[in-house]
């Protein structure tokens, strides 16, 4: 029988949706709504539009109350039932609304992911993994307090050293020392080569790159670990991302403050080699990306909307070209000689002068990479970024379902090292999720107690610098989109303008202001503020026997 | 927290002064315990400093397990002290308490001193590996010219029972330490002075870095580094790595245990080093509160604080005896006539450094990297 809907006689709406299927729901109020447009004009993917209506109107005029009923069409605000309009709940309409006559509300009961599948094609999306529930980090409990037996410190007033190294740490016995006159030690610099090993502040700036930030976000946080580095004497360091940096920064004394990521499209390269002979200063460290923990095995991707004159001169493109880094690089085959060869490489075009590290991410295959690693004088370090970590875009299900959650990973690796004795050698860094409760100092401790010697964060800081909306409720997510309605992941001047660099570097340097007081808050009543207490894991306590005992940390409830 | 009484002497002193040392200091300790490590010795084993010195407590059973393994590995008894234990109320005596000097197997008379301190330390972990499920067998240290006693029980009672006050037992350097781990479960293994190769600490205080310090030294690879049944054993091995595995001088193991600042460092000539030290010995920094007494193969004594909670400790006396002690009234009772105006209370960047037969007494300060 043929359907109802193709002979024309009704039913119309059935292969339509209902907005329950929706995964937020605009709440009207047409009572409160003066008609002005400034949500329609601003919803960044046209979720709502102006419509009018046929209705009926009761009115009343003059002194005594005398109600007439008309039909009237009335100017209303409609959320539209279409799956590529669908409301994020980005909430800017609220934002910009003049009476509180509009909000969106995340609705539980959706089946937005039964339809986001139009045409065949998968949902793509930024931000992070979609699962609001308590990260382990955020369930480790620090309980090892110094009570009686040993004094507490005092966070106001003690002198603390939240600081951690970033480089291959020669082991003790294979430090070039030769004792003088009997009782002092002096380098013999002809026996060892000593690689290089910055001193770090422990909570990095992970790699965001330009291109999948807009200019003012991407400068607000270069201006911000600036200030931190020279005016707070707080050694944070940035890493660039896959696309290059801004010629002139490679070009000036700041570069000390970045670390340069190097994956597998090579993006911006060409400008970085050039300007490699008018360096003033080395890079932190050279970041090679093997992996990102929010979409593990999948290349990175900078869509063609985003790829302007700016990006395109950085990166040594063409402008308006879909930029996508393959999911591996093309040069690698086993890890035993490629990457060694590429940790190498990169090693050399600075004159050894620079920690070079590889950054993965989370997988059960983790302490394999490590291992080859710990076996490679020249490597300086390993990120390991676990499944909680945020992109600018990615295929949804890579999102929330692929990759390793970061605690119990960094944990198994830094046992395998202590079992190796090798664990001050090769600092692992530890990134995805840090933060994604707002506890940004608690959770990077907990790393670090783990065994972690920094962690690195992107997007706490975007959220926390520059309010970026997205959340674990698939809020605004659309950072792929190049719409950013809050013009942080976005290359379209008329959005980036809202940003303010300099506000976004304020707020940098209070976010690591107030995490630095934080974790001396957490170190003090454990007693410790010489060095970072890495690997002590008896401070930590967690309220879930099974992940106590994966984690080899104590259970308490 | 522990009391601390340590003598170093050009002439042969009884382990009794130390005792009484602290128990002037009685208030300050719950009388758990005694623990005690004799170095240079005299009386009747004045004659046999080349002969290693096994020190412990056995059962009947446990003497036989020992006695055998001591055969098989070919040692030789030469000659057995063991004190002449006198009961009192509240010390439960143990079978055998014991230091047996023994010959070296005849394939080590001529082996290096550092193949025949392996050979002692893989004798010592064997024993103690065989005697420690059932504590038929409990051993502290076994080397040449040191004798460790340790009991369970007040101080100066158990030196009583021990018969320490009518022994002819004496030494030129002698640690005590007045109480058993009273932070953890009270088992003779947890009690100072700890021993390894020459080396030797008992400290006052509590080790919050612990656990990363710990798996730093058992990952070494040296088959010593076990045991830490208190977080204060730690301080010895750090010793023992420092001085005889790394091969630094003395003062090194406060720049390992108690970093200098960066700024610190660039005024120390050896900055260099020091840079590298502070790197590659990240694990071994402590956090105190700590203050740790020792002694090293060649009789140096050392008295050294954390850098920030500083547990109390002073130094003092004269040429050819000093007291390193956790308070002065312990100073008082060793070493009544002394020039009191020249006790040293070493700061944060102290090390008191007393040289063998008490000849010398300095004090090294970190921050110059002078004495």
């Amino acid at each position: 029988m043929e359907p109802a809907s193709r002979a024309g006689i009704g039913l119309r709406h059935n292969h339509s949706l209902t907005i329950k299927e929706f995964p937020y729901i605009i709440h009207w109020r047409d009572d409160r709504c003066k008609r002005c447009g400034s949500c329609t004009a601003v919803c960044p993917v046209q979720a709502i539009v102006p419509s009018v209506r046929v209705q009926r109107v009761v009115s009343s005029e003059g002194a005594a109350p005398s109600p007439i009923a008309k039909r009237r069409v009335v100017h209303v605000v409609e959320q539209v039932a279409d799956m590529e309009r669908y409301c994020t709940g980005c909430s800017v309409c609220a934002l910009v609304c003049p009476n509180e006559a509009i909000m969106p509300e995340f609705n539980p009961q959706n089946k937005f992911l039964h339809y986001k599948n139009k045409g065949g094609d998968g949902y793509k999306r930024g931000g992070r993994r979609n699962d609001p529930s308590i990260s382990t980090l955020d369930r480790i409990k620090f309980t090892r307090i110094s009570m009686l037996t040993d004094p507490a410190l005092d966070a106001g007033r003690h002198e603390f050293r939240v600081r951690t190294y970033l480089g291959r740490i020669l082991p003790p016995e294979q430090l070039p020392l030769k004792v003088e006159n009997g009782n002092t030690l002096m380098v013999d610099k002809s026996e060892t080569f000593i690689p290089p090993v910055r001193e770090i502040y422990p909570i990095m700036i992970g790699s965001m790159s330009v291109g999948a930030l807009s200019p003012p976000m991407w400068e607000g946080l270069a201006m911000g670990v600036a200030y931190l580095n020279e005016v707070e004497k707080m050694p944070v360091v940035m890493c660039s991302g896959e696309g290059g940096m801004p010629p002139r920064l490679l070009r000036s004394r700041f570069l000390k403050y970045f670390v340069i990521q190097i994956a597998s499209g090579y993006f911006g390269w060409d400008e970085i080699i050039h300007a490699l002979p008018e360096m003033v200063e080395d890079p932190a460290a050279i970041e090679i990306k093997y992996g990102q923990g929010a979409k593990p095995g999948d290349g990175g991707l900078l869509m063609a909307q985003k790829v302007l004159k700016l990006i395109a001169g950085i990166r040594g493109v063409p402008m308006y070209v879909d930029l996508a880094s393959p999911p591996t690089h093309q040069t690698k085959y086993s890890i035993e000689e490629a990457v060694a060869k590429m940790i190498q490489s990169m090693s050399m075009a600075w004159g050894f002068r620079v920690p070079v590290y590889p950054k993965i991410s989370g997988t059960k295959t983790a302490r394999a990479v490590l291992n080859n690693l710990a076996r490679n004088p020249y490597a300086a370090a390993l990120s390991i970024d676990g499944e909680d970590g945020g992109t600018g875009a990615a295929y949804n299900v890579s999102m929330d379902k692929m990759g390793h959650p970061i605690a119990s990973n960094l944990r198994e690796c830094y046992l395998d090292l202590v079992r190796q004795g090798k664990q001050n050698e090769l600092p692992l860094i530890a990134a995805g999720g840090v933060g994604k409760k707002g506890n940004l100092a608690a959770n990077a401790a907990a790393l670090i107690m783990l065994g972690a010697s920094a962690v690195s964060i992107g997007k706490y800081i975007m959220q926390a610098a520059a309010d970026c909306l997205g959340d674990e409720y698939n809020r605004c997510n659309l950072c792929n989109t190049g719409k950013c309605p809050r013009g942080i992941t976005t290359q379209d001047p008329k959005l980036y303008r809202r940003l303010d660099s300099a506000k976004i570097a304020e707020r940098v340097v209070e976010v690591f202001k107030s995490a630095d007081v934080e974790l001396k808050k957490i170190f003090a009543p454990m007693g410790r503020s010489t060095e970072l207490p890495i690997g002590m894991s008896d401070g930590l306590s967690i309220d879930d026997k099974a992940m106590a005992d994966r984690l080899e940390i104590s259970y308490a409830c | 927290m522990c009391r601390l009484a340590a003598v170093t002497s050009s002439e042969y002193v009884s382990p009794m002064e130390p005792v009484l040392a602290l128990e002037t200091m009685k208030e300050g300790h719950d009388g758990s315990g005694l623990g005690l490590t004799l170095k240079d010795l005299g009386g009747e084993f004045e004659k046999l400093k080349q002969y290693p010195i096994l020190s412990g407590i056995c059962s009947s059973k446990g003497m036989e397990v020992l006695e055998a393994y001591m055969k098989k590995v070919g040692f030789k008894l030469k000659h057995q002290w063991s004190p002449k234990v006198k009961p009192r109320r509240g010390i439960e005596a143990r079978e055998f308490y014991f230091a047996r000097a023994y010959e070296y197997p005849a394939s080590y008379k001529h082996k290096s001193l550092a193949e025949k301190e392996d050979l002692l330390l893989e004798t010592r972990l064997a024993l103690r590996r065989m005697g420690e499920a059932d504590q038929s067998i409990f051993v502290f240290s076994f080397y040449p010219d040191v004798i460790t006693l340790k009991e369970v029980g007040d101080p100066l009672e158990t030196a009583e029972f021990f018969g320490l006050d009518k022994d002819s037992l004496k030494a030129k350097v002698i640690l005590a330490q007045g109480r058993q781990n009273t932070n953890y479960a009270i088992y003779l293994y947890a009690c100072h002075p700890f021993f390894i190769q020459g080396y030797c600490t008992m400290t006052n205080g509590e080790n919050t870095a612990f656990v990363p310090i710990r798996e730093f030294l058992m990952s070494r690879g040296f088959p010593g580094y076990i045991g830490y049944n208190s977080d204060s054993e730690v301080f010895t091995h750090i010793l023992h790595y420092t001085i005889r595995q790394l091969k630094f001088p003395l003062h090194y193991y406060k720049d390992v245990i108690t970093p200098l600042k960066d700024t610190e460092i660039e005024q120390r000539r050896d900055r260099e080093a020091l840079r590298l030290i502070k790197q590659s010995l990240r694990p071994l920094c402590i956090d105190g509160p700590n203050m740790v007494i020792g002694f090293i193969p060649d009789g140096t004594c050392f008295m050294v604080q954390d850098s920030k909670k500083l547990r109390p400790g002073v130094v003092g006396g004269h040429k050819g005896k000093y007291g390193l002690m956790s308070e002065e009234c312990g100073l008082d009772s060793l070493i009544p006539k002394r020039d009191r105006s020249k006790d040293i209370f070493p700061m944060k960047y102290d090390m008191v450094i007393v040289t063998p037969e008490a000849k010398e007494v300095k004090v090294w300060n970190q921050l110059q990297g002078q004495a």
